[in-house]
C-alpha cells in the first residue's frame, strides 16, 4: 500500500468515530479499529520490499520554493515505529471500547485518538525534516486533546496546558534546529541531510542546530529537566496514558535521535549532551518512582527512567550502543504498555489506582496479575523476559562510557538506576498484588472481561517469547539497527542472547536485581526519609512560572493600554517626532535656493491674529462657546490668509466651510455643558505644552525648509496651468484640477462627505432609541431660552434671502469652470440658504416642507458624479474624461458646455446633502415628545388669525 | 479601452448610494444588493488577478490624463492579489453580518460596507500617493462608521479613540505629501521613483524627513508599535463583522509599504539609507513581543484576537522589513493567512459572545453551540499562533528561512518562536477556560443572555477556515506566486515605464522626452 495512503488513513478516518457515534460504542470502536487496522495491513505490505533491502519512498511536491515537500520514506526505523504505533494503537482501540464509561463521548475520543496516530505515522515516516515537523506538532496538539479528554478535571486541563506548553516550546526550539539543519545541506530531506555528517558536523552552526534539536527531542521524550509533564498528562483516561505515554509520542524524540543519529552523533558535544541527559533522567526517573503511590504515576516516572536509559545509550554514539537501545524500544513498549493497561484494569474494578489502598488483588484478579507481573518482572530485568536481555546490553554499554574522564561514573549510575528499577518493580507486584486480602477497596475486584485484558496479555506474549528466544528477535533487530546508524557506522557484531557469559554486565545485573530486592525490605523507613526531604514540585513551579509570566504579560499589556487617549497620542507624537528628527540630523544640508519674501504690516497683524486666537483658544478652550468663536477667528484669519496668496478658490470654500461647521458645531454644543472639566494635573499640561511646542516647531521647520527650496524637478502644477484651458476648456485651474486633472480625488472626497452625513445620522438614531436621549432631554439647560423661538424679522428676511442665496450659488457653480467657485462652494451656499430657514421657522416647519429626504440628495449626488464618469466609457474613453464645447443659444453669448459641469452637479448635491443630513441629525435629537411643535413659521404672525402670542405663553409656560 | 481595473472602486461606489437612495429602509433589499455586489466584486478581481499574473501592468488613466498630471490606477500582481483578497474576504464576513443579523442592528451597514469596500478597493489600486490619502480617508470614515454601529456606549468611546488616532494619522500624511510634493514636485508614485533620483547627496534632509513620515503613516495604518494604539479597543469594541472586516486594513498599511518602500525609496537608495532599515525590523519585533504578550495577558476574548492581531501585523511586518524578495514573498504569503485567520477569530469571538452572553475569560457555564464553536476556535487559535497544519506554520517558516544569515537573525527567530509559544500559552487558556472549565461550573441563576448561533454563521466561519486549509494545501502555488511578485517588486522598471510613459489627453509626442 502506497504509504500516503498509511498515512492519510487514520486522519481521513478521524472523520468516521464522530458520524458513527450516534451507532453506538460497538460501532464506533468498531470503525475506528477498521481504519487502524487497514493502516496496519498497509504497513505490513510493505515489509516484503524492506526485507529485501528497498527503501520504500513516496512523493508529492508541497511547497518546492521552501524546500517542504510531502516526501515519506520506509526504511527499517520508520517500520519499527509504525509498526510499534499502529500495531499498539490496534490493541488500545479495543481496550479502550472497554474502558471508557457510558458519559464518556466516545466518538471524540477516537477521533482525537486516530488524529494523533495519524500524526505519529507522518513523524516516523517522513523524509522531510519541515514535514516531521508538521506532523511533530500536530501530536502536541493532538495529544492536548487527549490530556484534556476528561473537561471536567482540573488536573486534565492543567496537564493538558502543562504538556502542550512543554512539549510546543521544544517543538518551537525544533524548528529553528531543523530550519539550520537545512541550510546547512541545503536540503530539508532526510535523504539528503543524511548523507551529509562531515558538512554538517564541520558547520559552525552544528551546535545551535543539535542543541536546538535535542530540546525538542528532550521536551517530548520527557529528558531531564523537562521530565516533569508526563507524570501530569496521567490525568488522561488509562488508554491514553498507555498509548501516548508509554509506547509512541514520548518515543518520538528518541525517535528523532535514533533518526538523526548518523549525521548528529559522535561528537564530544552530542555525547556530553546526550549521555548526560540520558544518565540523570534515568536515574532521577527511576527514583522518584519508587515512592510514588499512584500506580499510574509510578509507571510514568519508570517511564520517563527508561527513556532516559534509551537517550543514554543512543548518547554514547556508538553502534552497539544504538543497538541496545533499538531492542530497549521493542521492549519497553511491550512491557509499559501490558502494565499501564493493568492499572487501567485495576483502576477500573478497584477503583482506586493508589498502591497504598490495594494489596492482595493475587487472588481476587488473578489474569491480571499474571499479565502484570510478568510485565513487571520484565521491568525488573528478571532473566527468560526481554527486559533482562536489553538491560544487559545497556549495562554492558554502560561499562564501556567513560563521561568526563570518569570511567566508573556511567558504569554506577546505570546499575544504580537498574536497582531502582528492580526495587519499583518488585514494588508495584507487591504492594498491589501480594499481601493479605483486604476488605476496603474502594470496590469490590475481580478480573474484568477479555475485551480489557486481552491485549494487555497479547503484549506480554512477546514479552516472554524474546526474553526466552531472543534469537527470534535478532534479524528484525539488527534490520532496524542497520538503518539507524546508516553509514555512519558498521552493523556490530554482537547478537541477542540470554547468556553472555560471566560478564561484568551479569554482576552489575545480579546487583540491580539483589540490591531491588534488598530495598524494598526497608522501603517504610526510606519511604518517611523521601517524605520528609524537601523536593521541589515541579506542577508547583510550573504553574507558578506560568502565572507569573501571566502576571508580567498582564503588567506590561495592560498597564500600556489603559485606555488613556493623551498617553496613546503623546508616545505617538513622540515617536514621530523622534524618528523625523532622527531622520532629518542624519540628512545634508544645502544652502536655501529662494529668497525670503519681505513682509508687509498687513499679514504680520493678521497673522499675530491668528497665533493670538489659538493661544486664547488653548487658554480658554473650557468655555466651549468662547472656545467656539476663537475657531471661528482662526477659520477667518487662514480664509484671509488664502486671499493674500492668491487663492480665491480656497478662500471661498473655507469661508463657507467655516460657516457651515460653525453652525453645525453650535447645535452641537446645545447638548453639552458649557465648560468642560479639568482633567489632568498641571504636571501633565506642562507635558502636554511641551509636546505641543516640539510638534509646532518641528512643523514650521519642515514648512521653513521647503518653503525656502526648490523641487528637484519641475512640480506637475506647471503642466495644470498651461493645459488647464487648452485641455480641460476652463480658465480656473484650481476648478479644473478639482473636476478633471484630478477629478477622481474629488469623487472620493464627496462621498467622504456622503458617508461623513450618513455616520452622524447613524450615530443620532441609535441615539435616539437609547438611554443617552433620555438624559439629554432630562438635563436642565444652563442658560434661559428665548422666549420668542422664530422671530418674525428674522423669518421674513430668512424667505427673502432664500432666493437671492440660492442665485448665488447658482452663479458661483455656473462660473466655477473659469472663476473662482464651482459646484462645492455653491452646494454650501446653497446648503445656507436652507438651513437659515431652519433657523428662522424650526426644524419640524422646515422638515415638513421638505420633498427629497437629504438620504436620497447625498446618493443621488454620488451617483450623478458616478454616471457621469462612467458616461465616458461610451465613447471609449477612461472614466471622469471631460469633453466640452461652444455653444449659442440666440439672446445670449457664445458659452461653453462642458461634462465637468455635471460632475460638478453630483458634487453640489452630494455637499447640500450631506451637510443638510448632519444638521438634521442633530435637530432630531434635540425634539422633546413634550415640545410643542409649531406649524407655522414664525411664533408672531400679525396675519393670522386667532391669538398667536397665547401660543407662545404657552410654549413658555411648559418649558 | 477596457474599464475592468476601475471596476472594484465603481461597483462598490454606485451601489453604496443606491442603497441609500433606494432601499435604506428594506433590509432584504440591502442584503440581496450587497451579496450580489460582493460576488461581482470577486469575479471581477479574480479575472483582473488572472491577467496580471503573467507579469503585465495594467494602467487606467482617469479622466485621459498621462500620469504624473492625472491620476492613475496601476494594478500588477500585488494590488490585484490584494484586491481578490479583500473581495473574498468581504463576502464571508458578509455572510456572517447577515447570519448574525448585525447588518439589521443599526442604519447603513450595507452602504458603509460597500463604501469601506471602495475605500479598500482604490487604496490598493491607486498609482497616486494623493489619491491614496484621499481612499484612505474614504476607508477610515466608512470604517468609523462601520465601527460604531449599533451604538453603546463603549463602542462610541472606542470609536472616538479611533478616529482621533487616525486624524493624527491623516495629518501626519498631509505633512508627508505635502514634503514630497515640495522636494520632488509629484506625486505620482511611478514619477516619483524617477525623480527622488535626482536628488543629490548635498541635500537629502527634506526626502529623509519626507519618508520617514511617510512610512510612519503606513505604519499607524499597520498597527506598527508604538504606533498601534488605536487597535485594541477599537477592533475589540467593534461589532465581530466589521472587526473581521478590518484585519485587510491593517493589510492596507502593509501593502502601501511594500509599494512604496520597494518602489521609490528602495533599499538600494542612497538618500534615504540609514533610516527604517535601522529602526523599522526592531519595531516589527517589538510588536511582534507586545501582540502575542497580549494574547497571554487578555482578560477577554475580543481583546485576545485583537493582540493577536497586533501581534501577527508584527510577523508581517518583520518580514517586510527584510527588504530582500524573500522577505517580501513571505510577507504577502503570510498577509494572505494573517487576513483570513484574524477574521476568522473576530467571528469565532462572535460566535461564543452569541451564545455565551459575555467574553470574559472567566468560567462560566456551558454555552449554546460548543462543539461546534469549540472546533472552530481550535482551528482558528491553531492558525493564528503558527502551528500545523494550517498556514501561520508555514508563512512562519518562510519568514524564518529568509531571515536566515541576516544581521538580526537571532532575535528575529528568538523572538518569532518565542511569541509563538506564548500565544500558544495565551490561547490553550482561554479555550481551556471558555470551553473546557465550563464543564465543572454549576449552573448559576443568573445567566446572560445565550442564543445558539446561526447556522449561515457557521457556514460564513466555516468558509473562512477552508480557506485557510486551501491556503495550506495550495502553499506551493502560493507562495511561488507570492515569490514572483516580490520579483516583480524588486524590479519596477516596466512598472514605472508603463506608467510615464503611456501618453494620454495633450500628451507630447515621445520624441520630446
Amino acid at each position: 500500500m502506497s504509504l500516503f495512503i498509511i498515512v492519510a488513513l487514520p486522519f481521513f478516518g478521524a472523520l468516521l468515530p464522530g458520524v458513527m457515534n450516534a451507532a453506538g460504542r460497538a460501532a464506533c470502536a468498531g470503525v475506528t479499529l477498521m481504519v487502524s487496522l487497514a493502516a496496519f495491513l498497509g504497513l505490513l505490505t510493505n515489509l516484503p520490499a524492506l526485507l529485501a533491502g528497498e527503501v520504500v519512498t513516496a512523493r508529492v511536491d508541497w511547497m518546492p520554493t521552501l524546500g517542504l515537500n510531502f516526501t515519506l520514506m520506509l526504511d527499517g526505523l520508520g517500520f519499527f515505529f509504525a509498526f510499534l504505533i499502529l500495531g499498539i494503537g490496534l490493541l488500545i482501540i479495543s481496550y479502550a471500547r472497554h474502558y471508557l464509561s457510558r458519559d464518556d463521548h466516545m466518538g471524540e475520543f477516537f477521533t482525537y485518538l486516530l488524529l494523533f496516530q495519524g500524526a505519529m505515522v507522518g513523524i516516523v515516516l517522513s523524509d522531510n525534516i519541515l514535514l516531521l515537523l508538521v506532523f511533530w506538532e500536530l501530536t502536541s496538539l493532538s495529544s492536548f486533546l487527549l490530556i484534556g479528554y476528561w473537561k471536567h478535571l482540573p488536573e486534565g486541563r492543567q496537564g493538558a496546558r502543562m504538556a502542550l506548553a512543554v512539549t510546543g516550546m521544544g517543538g518551537l526550539a525544533m524548528i529553528a534546529g531543523m530550519l539550520i539543519l537545512g541550510q546547512i545541506v541545503g536540503s530539508y530531506d532526510l535523504s539528503v541531510i543524511l548523507q551529509n555528517r562531515e558538512a554538517i558536523q564541520a558547520d559552525p552552526m552544528y551546535v545551535p542546530a543539535l542543541i536546538l534539536i535535542l530540546l525538542g527531542c528532550f521536551t517530548k521524550s520527557a529528558q531531564f529537566p523537562f521530565h516533569f509533564w508526563l507524570p501530569h498528562a496521567m490525568a488522561a483516561p488509562t488508554p491514553v496514558s498507555a498509548y501516548l505515554h508509554s509506547a509512541t509520542m514520548v518515543k518520538a524524540g528518541i525517535f528523532l535521535m535514533a533518526r538523526m543519529w548518523p549525521v548528529l552523533s559522535g561528537t564530544p558535544e552530542w555525547f556530553a549532551i546526550v549521555t548526560t541527559a540520558g544518565l540523570v533522567t534515568m536515574v532521577l526517573g527511576a527514583l522518584i518512582a519508587l515512592f510514588k503511590h499512584d500506580l499510574k504515576a509510578l509507571l510514568a516516572f519508570s517511564t520517563v527512567s527508561h527513556l532516559g536509559l534509551i537517550t543514554m545509550l543512543l548518547g554514547t554514539g556508538t553502534a552497539f550502543g544504538a543497538m541496545a537501545a533499538v531492542f530497549h524500544i521493542l521492549n519497553h513498549a511491550t512491557f509499559k504498555a501490558a502494565l499501564f493497561m493493568s492499572a487501567g484494569i485495576i483502576d477500573h474494578e478497584a477503583h482506586s489506582r493508589d498502591i497504598r489502598r490495594l494489596g492482595g488483588l493475587r487472588r481476587l484478579m488473578p489474569v491480571t496479575f499474571a499479565i502484570a507481573t510478568l510485565a513487571a518482572l520484565s521491568m525488573a530485568g528478571i532473566p527468560l523476559l526481554n527486559g533482562f536481555l536489553s538491560k544487559e546490553m545497556m549495562l554492558e554499554e554502560a561499562n564501556h562510557t567513560v563521561l568526563f574522564g570518569s570511567y566508573w561514573l556511567v558504569p554506577v549510575l546505570a546499575t544504580f538506576g537498574a536497582l531502582l528499577s528492580a526495587a519499583y518493580s518488585f514494588r508495584l507486584i507487591g504492594h498491589t498484588f501480594l499481601g493479605p486480602v483486604r476488605d476496603d477497596y474502594p470496590s469490590a475486584p475481580h478480573d474484568p472481561g477479555p475485551g480489557m485484558w486481552l491485549p494487555p496479555a497479547f503484549l506480554v506474549v512477546p514479552v516472554v517469547v524474546i526474553g526466552v528466544a531472543p534469537f527470534l528477535a535478532e534479524p528484525f533487530v539488527r534490520l532496524v539497527t542497520a538503518s539507524v546508524l546508516g553509514e555512519a557506522a558498521a552493523l556490530p557484531d554482537a547478537h541477542l542472547k540470554i547468556w553472555h557469559g560471566l560478564v561484568p554486565a551479569l554482576y552489575m545485573s545480579v546487583i540491580a536485581v539483589v540490591g531491588g530486592l534488598l530495598l524494598m525490605g526497608v522501603f517504610k523507613p526510606l519511604l518517611r526519609v523521601w517524605e520528609t526531604a524537601p523536593r521541589p514540585e515541579a506542577k508547583v513551579i510550573f504553574e507558578s512560572i506560568v502565572d507569573a509570566s501571566v502576571a508580567t504579560a498582564r503588567g506590561l499589556v495592560l498597564t500600556l493600554h489603559n485606555g488613556a487617549f493623551t498617553r496613546y497620542a503623546s508616545i505617538t507624537v513622540l515617536a514621530i517626532l523622534g524618528l523625523g528628527y532622527h531622520a532629518w540630523s542624519t540628512g545634508t544640508l544645502s544652502a536655501p535656493t529662494r529668497e525670503m519674501q519681505a513682509a508687509g504690516a498687513v499679514p504680520i497683524a493678521g497673522l499675530l491674529m491668528l497665533v493670538a486666537a489659538t493661544v486664547g483658544l488653548v487658554v480658554l478652550h473650557r468655555n466651549r462657546f468662547l472656545a467656539l468663536i476663537f475657531i471661528g477667528i482662526v477659520g477667518l484669519m487662514v480664509s484671509i490668509g488664502f486671499v493674500f496668496l492668491s487663492a480665491p478658490d480656497l478662500a471661498m470654500t473655507q469661508f463657507t466651510v467655516e460657516v457651515v461647521t460653525i453652525i453645525l458645531m453650535l447645535l452641537a454644543l446645545n447638548f453639552l455643558p458649557k465648560t468642560t472639566p479639568v482633567e489632568s494635573s498641571a504636571l501633565r499640561h506642562m507635558r502636554d505644552a511641551g509636546l505641543a511646542l516640539a510638534g509646532g516647531l518641528a512643523a514650521f521647520s519642515l514648512a521653513f525648509h521647503f518653503m525656502m527650496r526648490d523641487a528637484v524637478a519641475i512640480p506637475i502644477s506647471e503642466f495644470h496651468l498651461a493645459n488647464s484651458y487648452k485641455g480641460g476648456g476652463g480658465t480656473n485651474v484650481v476648478n479644473v484640477i478639482l473636476v478633471d486633472f484630478r477629478g477622481f480625488d474629488t469623487y472620493g472626497e464627496i462621498i467622504v462627505l456622503g458617508i461623513a452625513a450618513l455616520l452622524i445620522f447613524a450615530l443620532t438614531e441609535t441615539l435616539l432609541g437609547g438611554p443617552v436621549r433620555a438624559r439629554l432631554l432630562n438635563r436642565n439647560p444652563d442658560q434661559p431660552r428665548a422666549g420668542n423661538m422664530h422671530p418674525t424679522m428674522m423669518v421674513v428676511l430668512t424667505r427673502v434671502m432664500m432666493p437671492v442665496v440660492l442665485m448665488v450659488g447658482f452663479y458661483i457653480f455656473l462660473r466655477g469652470h473659469n472663476e473662482p467657485g464651482g459646484g462645492f462652494i455653491a452646494g454650501l451656499v446653497v446648503s445656507i440658504a436652507v438651513v437659515m430657514q431652519y433657523m428662522a421657522s424650526g426644524f419640524h416647519w422646515a422638515s415638513d416642507r421638505l420633498r427629497y429626504p437629504y438620504h436620497g440628495v447625498i446618493g443621488a449626488g454620488v451617483l450623478v458624479a458616478g454616471f457621469t464618469g462612467i458616461g465616458s466609457w461610451f465613447v471609449s474613453k477612461p472614466f471622469l474624461t471631460s469633453d466640452f464645447t461652444y455653444v449659442r443659444i440666440p439672446p445670449f453669448e457664445k458659452f461653453e458646455l462642458a461634462t465637468a459641469a455635471l460632475f460638478d452637479v453630483g458634487v453640489l448635491l452630494a455637499v447640500v446633502g450631506a451637510v443638510m443630513l448632519s444638521l438634521e441629525s442633530f435637530s432630531r435629537l434635540a425634539r422633546r415628545s413634550d415640545m410643542q411643535e409649531s406649524e407655522y413659521p414664525m411664533d408672531i404672525d400679525p396675519s393670522r388669525a386667532g391669538l398667536p402670542s397665547q401660543d407662545a405663553d404657552a410654549v413658555r409656560t411648559e418649558e | 479601452m477596457t474599464h475592468w481595473i476601475i471596476a472594484p472602486i465603481i461597483l462598490p461606489a454606485l451601489l453604496a448610494p443606491f442603497i441609500v437612495l433606494a432601499a435604506r429602509y428594506h433590509i432584504g433589499i440591502q442584503r440581496v444588493f450587497s451579496v450580489v455586489g460582493v460576488l461581482a466584486l470577486i469575479t471581477i478581481a479574480a479575472g483582473l488577478a488572472w491577467n496580471t499574473s503573467d507579469g503585465s501592468i495594467l494602467l487606467y488613466q482617469l479622466s485621459d490624463w498621462a500620469a504624473p498630471f492625472g491620476i492613475v490606477l496601476v494594478g500588477d500582481r500585488l494590488s490585484t492579489l490584494m484586491v481578490l483578497l479583500t473581495a473574498v474576504l468581504a463576502l464571508f464576513v458578509l455572510l456572517y453580518a447577515i447570519g448574525s443579523g448585525w447588518d439589521d442592528r443599526g442604519r447603513h451597514f450595507h452602504a458603509l460596507f460597500q463604501f469601506q469596500l471602495m475605500g479598500i478597493m482604490g487604496a490598493f489600486l491607486t498609482g497616486d500617493l494623493f489619491n491614496l490619502f484621499v481612499f484612505f480617508e474614504v476607508l477610515l470614515i466608512a470604517s468609523y462608521g462601520l465601527m460604531i454601529h449599533a451604538g453603546g456606549n463603549a463602542r462610541l468611546r472606542a470609536g472616538v479613540q479611533y478616529v482621533l488616532f487616525n486624524l493624527i494619522g491623516s495629518t501626519l500624511f498631509l505633512f508627508a505629501l505635502g514634503s514630497i510634493y515640495a522636494e520632488t514636485g509629484t506625486l505620482n508614485m511611478a514619477d516619483l521613483a524617477n525623480r527622488v533620483q535626482l536628488i543629490g547627496p548635498k541635500e537629502t534632509t527634506g526626502i529623509r524627513v519626507a519618508s520617514v513620515l511617510l512610512l510612519l503613516v503606513f505604519a499607524i495604518k499597520a498597527a506598527l508599535v508604538p504606533l498601534h494604539f488605536w487597535l485594541p479597543s477599537s477592533y475589540a469594541e467593534a461589532p465581530a463583522p466589521v472587526a473581521a472586516l478590518f484585519a485587510i486594513m491593517t493589510k492596507v498599511g502593509a501593502y502601501a509599504i511594500i509599494r512604496v518602500y520597494t518602489m521609490i525609496f528602495h533599499p538600494g537608495l542612497e538618500v534615504t539609507s540609514g533610516l527604517f532599515d535601522l529602526w523599522l525590523l526592531p519595531a516589527a519585533l517589538v510588536s511582534l513581543a507586545i501582540g502575542m504578550t497580549g494574547v497571554l495577558a487578555a482578560r477577554s476574548l475580543d481583546r485576545l484576537v485583537a493582540y493577536s492581531i497586533i501581534g501577527s501585523m508584527g510577523m508581517v511586518m518583520v518580514a517586510i522589513s527584510l527588504f530582500n524578495p524573500a522577505g517580501i514573498a513571505a510577507a504577502l504569503y503570510y498577509i494572505v493567512h494573517s487576513t483570513l485567520a484574524g477574521a476568522t477569530l473576530f467571528l469565532i469571538s462572535d460566535l461564543v459572545r452569541t451564545g455565551r452572553g459575555n467574553l470574559d475569560l472567566i468560567p462560566q457555564p456551558a454555552m449554546a453551540g460548543t462543539a461546534l464553536t469549540a472546533g472552530l476556535f481550535f482551528a482558528g487559535a491553531i492558525a493564528m499562533s503558527g502551528l500545523p497544519p494550517l498556514s501561520g506554520f508555514l508563512g512562519k517558516l518562510l519568514v524564518l528561512e529568509a531571515a536566515y544569515a541576516t544581521n538580526l537573525m537571532v532575535w528575529i527567530w528568538a523572538i518569532v518562536l518565542g511569541s509563538s509559544l506564548v500565544s500558544i500559552l495565551g490561547f490553550a487558556r482561554a479555550g481551556s477556560v471558555l470551553f473546557w472549565k465550563s464543564h465543572s461550573v454549576e449552573l448559576g441563576e443568573e445567566l446572560p443572555e445565550r442564543t445558539a448561533p446561526a447556522m449561515l454563521s457557521y457556514v460564513a466561519v466555516g468558509g473562512l477556515v477552508t480557506l485557510l486549509a486551501l491556503h495550506t494545501v495550495f502553499a506551493g502555488q502560493v507562495h511561488k506566486y507570492t515569490t514572483t511578485m516580490a520579483v516583480q517588486l524588486f524590479a519596477p522598471e516596466p512598472y514605472i515605464a508603463t506608467v510615464v510613459e503611456t501618453p494620454g489627453k495633450l500628451s507630447k509626442p515621445k520624441e520630446d522626452h
